[in-house]
């Protein structure tokens, strides 16, 4: 059995991932193949060769940490606070039925709201200040945990809750035992939906509200556009797009799979 | 018990006939003229180490009457008397909890009884032995066929030291070489840790096979109309001519009463 899944786990990886690099040598060169074209001149959209070199020489300098640093301690922050706001209310909401009937459709619309369209509030609110930014991606990040809490409870069979019971579980142990554990993946989902929403809320951001002396990834990308920077702007882009893969497929793409295998899903 | 390593209730008379007594009771679901009349006038009891059947159609308030036993719901008149916290209940699925491996699922009554860690440890390997899993303790539930579910089921029954053991149609979706197995299983752990079983089904045959006692449910309400002693030696096989016949004999008198066992 151990062999067989670690033979299996050594092949998975390179079938994995040879389609992936496959595809970014494509993207690689239809970049330069547009870039080559003549289509926009050179300093207006560079090919890959100088973007990536820049990309490298900001990485060796430590500016693109920096900026990373600065950001992702931002994420980290409001994504929080949204974890816990939002799994909070969804607790609530699920034990207090009025209180779903009142406000559930209220949260729909919270979720299809852009979040941009907070930021000239959250300006009002905090004047141009980190804690405007994260008032923002806590807005867009706490909805969808919200959401998914609710609807992974509404889906816990209710054979398991039986089972429980009759097993012994009551109260708060049949939450604590049964319920959250048979919740957990739909949790996990809306997690996952939270912090896409959070990132795009603190791209938006970060070039909206420029905290003086911040040097973030949003910025950086603000800046590079001002001095009309197409290489150094291009690779700003790639460390955000980086970032945003990373998360999402190494991240939970990783509790996911585990939590599939372990439940026999997948 | 002492299989288990726990001290015999001291509040029980060690006489006590009964494990379970159902008097009189009643259950409709909704009210007034939207009501509709689940159970009528049960009146049900099973002694220590007895097998009893119930064997009636799909939707004659059998698994109701379970629900309620178990104390998952509660009767509209009568009581019920079952051990309280030692009335174990399975089901047609086995409901084993897809994120605990097969020996955390087994000791999760124990964990809900704030057993000891180490006595959690030693009470799972003994009923995982029982069950003749000892080498399955750390494979998840889906890797296990579904005979092998059933007896993880059976074994985190045990492990609440269940006096009762309510089975709602436990082996219906098993075939029938795993299902004649499952049979001999209950038989023996039945004798070995002394429980009681109430045993639901709509297989006459099944019932013959099992039961010291078969009692007839009608549909619609439900309602005990009949009920037969069966005498056949232990133990019994599925295919024999004394279970067969009696079977037919069972089975004629269902059609008589006009039960549908659909």
């Amino acid at each position: 059995m151990a062999e067989r899944s670690e033979t299996r786990g050594a092949t998975g990886w390179i079938e994995a991932a040879l389609p992936k690099a496959i595809a970014i040598a494509i993207m690689l060169g239809l970049w330069e193949l547009v870039a080559r074209s003549g289509w926009r001149p050179d300093y207006v959209l560079p090919g890959p060769g100088p973007v990536l070199a820049q990309l490298w020489s900001d990485t060796v300098s430590g500016e693109v940490f920096a900026a990373v640093g600065i950001t992702m301690r931002r994420v980290a922050v409001g994504y929080a606070m949204a974890i816990v706001i939002g799994s909070a209310l969804g607790l609530l909401l699920a034990r207090v039925r009025w209180l779903r009937l009142a406000i559930g459709s209220l949260l729909t619309g919270l979720q299809t709201m852009p979040s941009v369209a907070w930021f000239p509030l959250a300006i009002l609110l905090f004047q141009l200040s980190e804690s405007a930014i994260i008032f923002v991606v806590v807005l867009g990040a706490a909805p969808s945990i919200t959401t998914g809490l609710l609807s992974s409870f509404d889906h816990v069979p209710p054979l398991l809750v039986r089972a429980g019971r009759v097993l012994g579980a009551r109260g708060f142990g049949l939450y604590r035992h049964v319920v959250l554990p048979a919740a957990l993946p739909g949790f996990v989902g809306g997690l996952k939906q939270g912090w896409a929403f959070a990132w795009r809320s603190l791209m938006a951001g970060e070039l909206l509200v420029i905290v003086g002396a911040k040097a973030s990834l949003g910025v950086r990308l603000q800046f590079a556009r001002e001095f009309s920077d197409a290489v150094g702007l291009l690779s700003w882009m790639i460390v955000i797009l980086v970032i945003g893969v990373f998360v999402d497929l190494v991240v939970f793409g990783r509790i996911e799979a585990g939590l599939r295998r372990r439940r026999g899903l997948s | 018990m002492k299989l288990l390593g726990v001290a015999p209730r001291l509040d029980a008379p060690v006489a006590e006939a009964s494990v379970l007594a159902v008097r009189a009771v009643d259950k409709t679901f909704g009210r007034g003229a939207q009501g509709v009349e689940a159970l009528r006038g049960i009146d049900l009891d099973v002694r220590r180490g007895e097998i009893v059947v119930l064997l009636g159609a799909s939707g004659c308030g059998k698994s109701t009457l379970l629900s309620m036993i178990a104390g998952l719901e509660a009767p509209s008149r009568g009581t019920i008397e079952a051990p309280v916290g030692r009335t174990a209940l399975m089901f047609q699925d086995a409901a084993l909890f897809p994120w605990l491996t097969v020996a955390e699922n087994v000791a999760f009554p124990l964990r809900m009884a704030k057993v000891a860690r180490a006595e959690r440890r030693r009470i799972t390997a003994e009923l995982l032995a029982m069950v003749r899993l000892g080498d399955f303790a750390d494979r998840r539930p889906h890797e296990l066929s579904g005979g092998m579910r059933q007896r993880v089921a059976l074994a985190r029954a045990l492990a609440q030291r269940a006096e009762l053991l309510l089975m709602d149609e436990p082996f219906a979706a098993l075939d029938a070489m795993m299902r004649d197995h499952l049979h001999e299983e209950l038989e023996r752990l039945a004798r070995e840790a002394g429980f009681s079983v109430l045993f639901v089904t709509h297989n006459v045959r099944e019932a013959v096979r099992l039961g010291d006692r078969v009692l007839l449910l009608s549909s619609r309400p439900g309602r005990l109309v009949d009920a037969f002693a069966i005498d056949l030696p232990r133990p019994r096989r599925i295919e024999a001519s004394e279970v067969a016949a009696l079977a037919r004999h069972i089975g004629d008198r269902l059609a008589a009463l006009g039960v549908d066992r659909g």
